[in-house]
């Protein structure tokens, strides 16, 4: 248990940021459909995210993972379905209906928000839903600096310090306070993924694993509430992989950031997420907290790669 | 024994196989070209001559040339290739790198002085005009078109449309309502952004070859458009005439309110040469100035990451559109003010200056001059206009291949070799190291080979 005054003052930084209470709903996806000519690659899926927890997204190859966070990002426009993310108190939920038959992209509301994914272009999820995202074959810079790319990840606060260019250029010192500032936000992040050393040289240039929390802490440059990873561990030796625990649970809990997380390494899904989905060729088969999903027959089924009927077969097999 | 060359060593028979293609090629191809001719003969009639000898000879030429190639050539290539770097570059190196911008922009600053102590005032009106002005205003062409191509990554092969804009634009205005020079500059730069904008909003959605393809037909179209929209712009006849610059109200003229007379001194064109020369310079200083804090400023940076991955822009919030069409915007501006200060040194403009071979010149320098670098550009200028004109001073080489030999004829010819050769040694251009925009503790240059060009 953490002690109450801990609490006090963790959710005193959430109230700033914009976030809501721990455990309420903070992303909610519903009827998600996405096709492909005749693919259907994620068919009628639902599921809730919940502030500042671990959801992990589980499945085999080709299940359709990646998928779904390219529609919850805006990178693909879903053929159905409806996607909520809210921004602060959970109250704001009960406007659901009625901002979805506003046709608009969202409301804000006494600092709280809540938008409808589906309708935002990709830029816009991340600038004004807040959602940062990662890729699965990693997306860096090459060509810039650590350094750089964690400060392009602050291009919006930094656009509108530098007055759309206009301070910027006549080199105002509002602006240059501010460069100051987001130079020292990425020097946190670089101190916390421990690539401080690495700053000045070309991201292209950094081991694999480097590039990994590299992209992590551009994610979180952008000030997400919710942050998406798509197979953050894929490629990591065990101790880095061990970091990256570490890390992934750093940003839970110092800074109240959800997660959203797609891995195949089930011993990161298991250690730290709080609550597991697992899907198989486009349908949710399974949905709870991890050792409820890690003992479920159709989870192991799709897992092994057998047909249903042979299910309590495999189970036997198993010892379940 | 293993066929193919091991390294270092060369492989005869494909040389000479090599060499053996070649050849056959080249006749094919000069066998219409060059192995007849139509003559008028005496009769008035048209027949057909053969050029066997002048035939034979070029196509040995060629032979021994790509002989010459494969066993010369190539292991100087590969040694140039395999040196190893030096692990710490020399002294001189360091010294060029840090005071090279310093010498040049002191040199240009002084250059009219030092040409008029050398070549006289008569003399110098060639150099100052032909050399320093024609370069400054493709080293700014150059650096406008820079940062939609070398910065934002954007393959543009219609800049010159925004060129011809702006001189259009100058000429017109001034003609219709008299504005000064000084209020037309900034309009015609946003007559060119305005234009820029114009095409890039419907455009800026294709990418690579379709950007490049779309570009150069918007180039075709403005020109086109200018010759054909004759109550406007005169067709092809131009527009001549054209109210040149004064130097801040006072004409450079032989009359009593003139620069001449007010200073008290004899009239000469050469005055308005020297005015015309540093009004360029400072315009491409401003485009440099520009272009450097820009880049410094969070909208140069995302047009850098625009280049390297537009999906991980989109993934931090970027809005690409915008940010491609400002790239778009502002490389226009500055050929709007190139142009209309083209069209105020030459008082007369037509369709002709604004052809696609403009476009691929300026294309041209910022791709030898290495994509995204300032200096590379600027130097890649004087390279390839420089060197044009100084085609033109080579009258010696009359003596010795005739007096029916025009140089100027063979510049394209050079101008493929030297672009050529450049690509071969330097596929990345002059400068190919980015110098990054920010730094914590050591600012360290990048090398090209981590540089994205972009994919439109
Ligand atoms: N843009 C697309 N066009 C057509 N089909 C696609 C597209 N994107 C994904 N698919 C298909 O959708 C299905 C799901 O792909 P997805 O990439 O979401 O799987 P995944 O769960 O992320 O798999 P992995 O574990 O291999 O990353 C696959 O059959 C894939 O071929
Ligand atoms: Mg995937």
């Amino acid at each position: 248990m953490t002690p109450k005054s801990g609490n006090q003052s963790s959710d005193e930084v959430m109230h700033r940021h914009g976030m809501g209470a721990a455990g309420d709903v903070l992303l909610r996806v519903e009827h998600l459909t996405m096709r492909f000519g005749g693919l259907v690659a994620v068919d009628d899926l639902s599921f809730e995210a919940r502030q500042g927890e671990i959801t992990a997204l589980i499945g085999p190859n080709g299940a359709g993972k990646t998928t779904v966070f390219n529609c919850i990002t805006g990178f693909y426009k879903p053929s159905e379905g409806r996607m909520g993310l809210c921004h602060g108190d959970a109250a704001i939920w009960s406007e659901l209906n009625a901002l979805t038959e506003s046709g608009k992209r969202g409301i804000r509301k006494d600092g709280n928000g809540l938008y409808l994914l589906e309708r935002m272009p990709d830029y816009l999820v991340t600038q004004d839903a807040r959602v940062a995202r990662t890729f699965q074959n990693i997306r860096l810079f090459p060509g810039m600096t650590v350094l750089e790319n964690l400060l392009v990840a602050q291009h919006n606060s930094l656009m509108l310090a530098s007055g759309y260019t206009l301070f910027g250029i006549f080199g105002l010192p509002s602006y240059r306070r501010a460069e100051r500032a987001s130079i020292d936000r990425a020097r946190d992040w670089l101190d916390r993924v421990g690539l401080i050393h690495r700053a000045d040289d070309p991201a292209g240039d950094l081991p694999y694993g480097d590039q990994r929390r590299l992209e992590i802490a551009r994610a979180m440059c952008t000030d997400p509430v919710l942050l998406c990873l798509d197979e953050p561990a894929a490629g990591l030796n065990p101790r880095e992989s061990a970091q990256l625990n570490e890390l992934l649970l750093g940003i839970g809990n110092d800074h109240g950031i959800s997660i959203l997380l797609i891995e195949h390494d089930m011993s990161v899904v298991m250690e730290i997420s709080d609550h597991v989905i697992v899907l198989d060729y486009g349908v949710k088969i399974s949905d709870g907290a991890p050792d409820a999903v890690r003992n479920d027959p159709k989870v192991i089924a799709a897992y092994l790669g057998v047909a249903d009927d042979e299910v309590e077969k495999v189970e036997a097999e198993v010892g379940l | 024994m293993r066929e193919g060359a091991a390294p270092g060593r060369i492989d005869t028979v494909a040389a000479l196989r090599d060499a053996a293609i070649t050849t056959l090629l080249a006749f094919g191809l000069f066998l219409p070209l060059i192995g007849f001719q139509t003559v008028v003969n005496i009769r008035n009639e048209l027949v057909l001559d053969t050029r066997w000898p002048l035939l034979f000879g070029i196509v040995a030429a060629v032979g021994v040339t790509r002989l010459a190639y494969s066993f010369l050539f190539v292991p100087w290539l590969e040694r140039f290739k395999e040196r190893p770097m030096a692990v710490t570059p020399p002294v001189w190196l360091g010294l060029i790198r840090d005071w090279f911008t310093p010498f040049a922009i002191g040199f240009v600053i002084v250059y009219p002085v030092i040409v008029i102590a050398t070549s006289g005032w008569g003399g110098a009106l060639k150099w100052v005009d032909n050399f320093g002005i024609q370069i400054l205003i493709y080293v700014m062409l150059g650096w406008g078109l820079n940062i939609v191509v070398g910065l934002a990554g954007l393959l543009d092969l219609g800049y010159v449309a925004f060129y011809a804009v702006g001189a259009y634009s100058y000429a017109l205005l001034a003609k219709e309502f008299g504005f000064s020079f000084w209020i037309l500059l900034p309009l015609a730069g946003v007559m060119s952004s305005f234009w820029g904008i114009l095409l890039g909003f419907p455009v800026l959605r294709l990418r690579g070859d379709y950007l490049a393809i779309v570009t150069l037909a918007f180039g075709e179209i403005i020109r086109i458009v200018l010759i054909n929209w004759v109550d406007l712009t005169n067709g092809y006849a131009g527009i001549s005439g054209i109210p040149r610059p004064s130097f801040f109200g006072l004409p450079f003229d032989a009359s009593d309110e003139g620069f001449a007379a007010t200073f008290g001194l004899e009239f000469s064109p050469i005055y308005r040469t020297i005015f015309l020369y540093y009004l360029i310079l400072a315009l491409a200083f401003l485009t440099a100035f520009v272009t450097v804090r820009l880049r410094r400023l969070p909208v140069g940076r995302a047009w850098e990451a625009l280049r390297e991955d537009e999906i991980a822009c989109r993934s931090l919030g970027i809005n690409t559109t915008n940010t491609k069409l400002t790239a778009f915007a502002i490389g226009a501006m500055f050929a709007g003010f190139a142009g209309s200060f083209f069209a105020a040194r030459q008082g007369f403009i037509s369709p002709e200056s604004f052809t696609f071979l403009e476009s691929a010149t300026i294309l041209a320098i910022v791709v030898l001059g290495g994509m995204g670098s300032q200096i590379g550009v600027a130097v890649a200028a004087v390279v390839m206009i420089g060197g044009t004109e100084i085609m033109r001073e080579l009258e010696f080489l009359k003596y010795i291949f005739g007096p029916s030999f025009d140089p100027t004829q063979y510049r394209m010819l050079l101008f493929g070799f030297a672009m050529v050769t450049i690509m071969v040694l330097r596929p990345r251009g002059l400068v190919s190291t980015r110098t990054p925009s920010v730094f914590l503790k050591e600012r360290k240059a990048i090398p090209a080979d981590m540089v994205k060009e972009g994919h439109g």
